[in-house]
């Protein structure tokens, strides 16, 4: 059984339903205290969303300096799998373990609303469930999700690929407003040149049950499970 | 010794500093139409025990470099005062 630990936080709020999301396609998930430092026989980490140590500084910067953290290092430098889920991806930037930074919304305001977002990497550990060019509609709940990177660093994405979900336009079938922060190229989310560590800020786990009304975030569940834990990673190729 | 380390984050110029437009718009919109190019960043003081003004300094730039700028997107400046 896939082996899920999803790293709480203090400020963490998101970490119940992703724990619930994972046990949803059948994986075995539990809570790691950001204190402890041992992820135990996690095959997949998740760094859930929320609000850890009240965005005091810059929303990630002290949950980075976690204990937990140095074995989210460890574990993302041997090949783990890693998914950082709004909070969560500002805690990967900060780490260093995807380039760039999330900053405030152009717009200022706190964004909580449904958005499409076109899926454009569908060979990471959590996307596999996905055809390319799939458009879903998942929740974002941020203030700070507007991603940017030195110009070098968004070439270098978009030239290997590595924008994993985009804002997409508007269409007559789908009339949400697009980029909800004003990230760079409309970025939605990105991964590691491997494609094992993944940070978005939509929330996929809130979109993940028929009783929510959506569940085109399943598939980054559905993904993680679908990938044998001990089968070594695929090679990904550079687009 | 001690020093009092003031240490002064300001977003890098170039990018959108979306806080400074707002707060620029506002000080238009109350009649302070000369002010213009705002930019708003965060200012944190701090006390660092070291033996001269030239390793407080250094200590600071270590704290900044790994903790209270994000070298990503924000500069800093440091100004270092005998307590």
């Amino acid at each position: 059984m896939l082996e899920v630990a999803v790293v709480r936080f203090p400020g963490s709020n998101c970490d119940l339903d992703a724990v619930r999301a994972a046990e949803a396609v059948g994986a075995h998930a539990y809570l790691v205290w950001h204190r402890d430092t041992d992820l135990r026989a996690a095959d997949v980490v998740i760094l859930p969303g929320g609000f850890s140590y009240g965005d005091y500084l810059r929303a990630g910067a002290i949950a980075r300096f976690s204990p937990i953290m140095q074995a989210v290092q460890r574990h993302a430098a041997e090949g783990g799998a890693v998914l950082g889920i709004c909070n969560g991806f500002q805690i990967l930037c900060e780490s260093h373990l995807l380039p760039g930074a999330l900053l405030r919304n152009a717009r200022l305001t706190f964004v909580a609303k449904p958005v499409d977002v076109v899926v454009e990497r569908t060979d990471t550990v959590f996307t596999s469930a996905y055809s390319t060019g799939d458009r879903l509609r998942v929740p974002v709940a941020h203030g700070e999700g507007r991603y940017v990177a030195a110009d070098d660093t968004l070439r270098l994405l978009e030239a290997e690929g590595r924008v994993v979900l985009r804002y997409v336009s508007a269409t007559e079938d789908s009339p949400l407003q697009p980029n909800p922060n004003g990230s760079a190229n409309h970025i939605a989310g990105i991964c590691n040149a491997s494609g094992t560590v993944v940070g978005i800020m939509p929330h996929p786990e809130r979109a993940a049950d028929p009783i929510v009304g959506c569940t085109d975030g399943l598939g980054f569940f559905t993904s993680m499970v679908a990938r044998r834990p001990q089968s070594p990673l695929p090679k990904v190729q550079n687009r | 010794m001690s020093y009092r380390v003031h240490v002064r984050v300001m977003p890098r110029a170039g990018l959108l500093d979306p806080q400074g437009q707002a707060v620029e718009h506002a000080l238009g919109a109350l009649g302070f139409e000369d002010a213009a190019a705002v930019r708003v960043g965060r200012a944190i003081e701090l006390d660092v025990a070291a033996p001269s003004p030239q390793e407080a300094e250094r200590r600071a730039r270590q704290m900044c470099d790994k903790l209270l700028a994000n070298p990503v997107t924000e500069d800093y400046l440091l100004d270092v005062e005998e307590r």
